[in-house]
């Protein structure tokens, strides 16, 4: 048994050297975003798939995400006799934190996980190296469409989530609980400003980046076997999340 | 021609190649045979620059495929095809798609053309009534047929075959043999063939390398090498379980 210092050290280094790994395969994948031929039509059918496919979900999701934000607001606000306030509640909920953090748990969760298990599987079956072998540059090729796509799609989907969300909330405040439609809306009005919108777009638009260059990152390097792969889906989906959660504290700090 | 200078490749702790010299004259079949985890596969992808050696040489016509990065690495890639052990075909892609892949990523080509090229290409290799088939509708032999029409078709001077035969029954390895004898006739490029078939690997080639322990041992026609008093290949081509080539 060796030593445990050497063994926290040791992983230390390896959490470090990951990191740093991770940090170069960003900044190849941004170099290759910018440098000739754009590959438009893949980048679409990312969109496609990221965007479009994700989107019955989203809708799910949101839905019920808002449903029971109007519930659980109205609950607690009529306590302080404040069910006036409920739309701003639901509105400043979804479009400051849910939206973009649900959207894009939903995204690793579907499409982030597949693409690490995709790129995964042409990295174990020598697809990989047979772009290389064939000089095709396998970031520009494989990475780079999916980490383009993901920054359009997860904002759009956000989107779509903060819409959705809030009918769910009007469903269950207004049409459920009594609450007054002009009073849901006119509130939300009064007190949603542009920059929570803002916030929650660049939110949405790191959130993209950040699930889809984790996923994509984790398919590349996986190991050996459907063990390996199996393992970097695994990995990709809670690195992911959890790096979502992470950086959206400290988006809200300086952001709002 | 390509010429391997004192090549010397370690994964941790395991030398892996120790220092391997080996010239592949232009235009001939060039068989690199050796036991299973010697280390043929790694000797091969450095061929093409997917691996690095931790010293020594890779001269591909002149120049020092080891030193090379980004576009001029590309520039050689270019004279090359590949076919990988398990064909390593886009499984995404139909048979038409993967074979015009290369084609379509570095060439300005009209689809037109493209198509044309493509279909040749499967029809040499006898595939051209399937091109819309995906690579999980083929069978095992198939598979080598479509991934040596990919390697094929931009024209490349030099093929890589790495275990083209690997899982394959005895009248498909004998088929892809021809194919490949047939398709060096055609096209006449200079091969690379990976491979432990013994003896059917000797009806292809024009030259045969022994790889052992990391060195080759010996390199020379098959005729000589069939004959070799050398104990290693005299093992590995009778099959023998005990002699210095290791027990299994």
């Amino acid at each position: 048994m060796g030593n445990p210092l050497e063994a926290v050290g040791r992983t230390a280094l390896k959490q470090v050297q990951m990191m740093g790994h991770m940090a170069i395969f960003l900044g190849s994948t941004g170099l290759w975003t910018v440098l000739p031929p754009l590959k438009f039509r893949r980048i679409v059918s990312q969109i496609h798939f990221i965007g479009v496919k994700s989107s019955s979900i989203i809708l799910l999701t949101a839905a019920f995400s808002g449903m029971v934000l109007g519930l659980q607001g109205y609950y607690t606000l009529r306590k302080f006799g404040s069910e006036a306030l409920l739309g701003p509640a639901v509105g400043l909920s979804l479009i400051r934190e849910l939206g973009p953090v649900m959207a894009a748990l939903m995204v690793a969760a579907r499409a982030g996980s597949a693409s690490a298990a995709e790129i995964g599987i042409m990295r174990i079956t020598e697809q990989i190296d047979a772009l290389e072998a064939m000089a095709v540059n396998p970031v520009k090729y494989l990475v780079v469409p999916k980490v383009v796509a993901g920054v359009v799609a997860v904002p759009l989907l956000t989107a779509i989530f903060d819409v959705v969300g809030i009918f769910g909330g009007y469903l269950v405040g207004v049409k459920m609980l009594g609450v007054g439609a002009g009073t849901y809306f006119s509130e939300m009005r009064n007190m949603v400003e542009m920059s929570d919108i803002q916030g929650g777009f660049l939110k949405s638009l790191s959130f993209g980046l950040i699930v889809t260059w984790v996923c994509t990152y984790k398919g590349f390097y996986a190991g050996y076997g459907a063990e390996g792969v199996g393992k970097a889906t695994t990995e990709a989906v809670v690195l992911s999340s959890v790096l979502v959660l992470v950086w959206n504290y400290f988006m809200t700090a300086v952001l709002f | 021609m390509i010429q391997l200078i004192d090549l010397r490749k370690s994964f941790e702790q395991q030398q892996v190649l120790r220092g391997v010299n080996l010239t592949i004259p232009k235009g001939q079949v060039t068989a690199i045979i050796g036991r299973s985890g010697g280390g043929k596969s790694v000797l091969l992808k450095h061929l093409i620059g997917l691996m690095r050696p931790d010293s020594g040489q890779v001269m591909v016509d002149g120049t020092d495929l080891a030193r090379l990065r980004g576009k001029a690495l590309d520039l050689v890639r270019e004279k090359f095809g590949v076919l990988f052990q398990g064909c390593a075909l886009f499984d995404s892609l139909t048979v038409f798609d993967n074979v015009a892949f290369p084609l379509r990523e570095k060439t300005r080509l009209s689809e037109g053309e493209i198509a044309k090229r493509t279909m040749q290409r499967l029809e040499a290799v006898g595939l051209a009534d399937m091109p819309h088939k995906y690579p999980a509708e083929l069978s095992g032999g198939m598979k080598k047929r479509a991934a040596l029409a990919r390697a094929l078709v931009h024209d490349p001077q030099i093929i890589l075959f790495d275990e083209p035969t690997t899982g394959l029954d005895p009248i498909l390895l004998h088929s892809v043999h021809r194919l490949i004898l047939d398709a060096h006739k055609r096209f006449g490029f200079t091969a690379v063939v990976v491979s432990h078939d013994i003896p059917e690997i000797f009806d292809i080639a024009q030259t045969v390398a022994m790889l052992h322990n990391g060195v080759i041992v010996e390199h020379d026609s098959p005729e000589v090498i069939i004959t070799s008093a050398n104990p290693v290949i005299r093992q590995f081509i009778t099959g023998a379980s005990n002699g210095q080539n290791g027990r299994e």
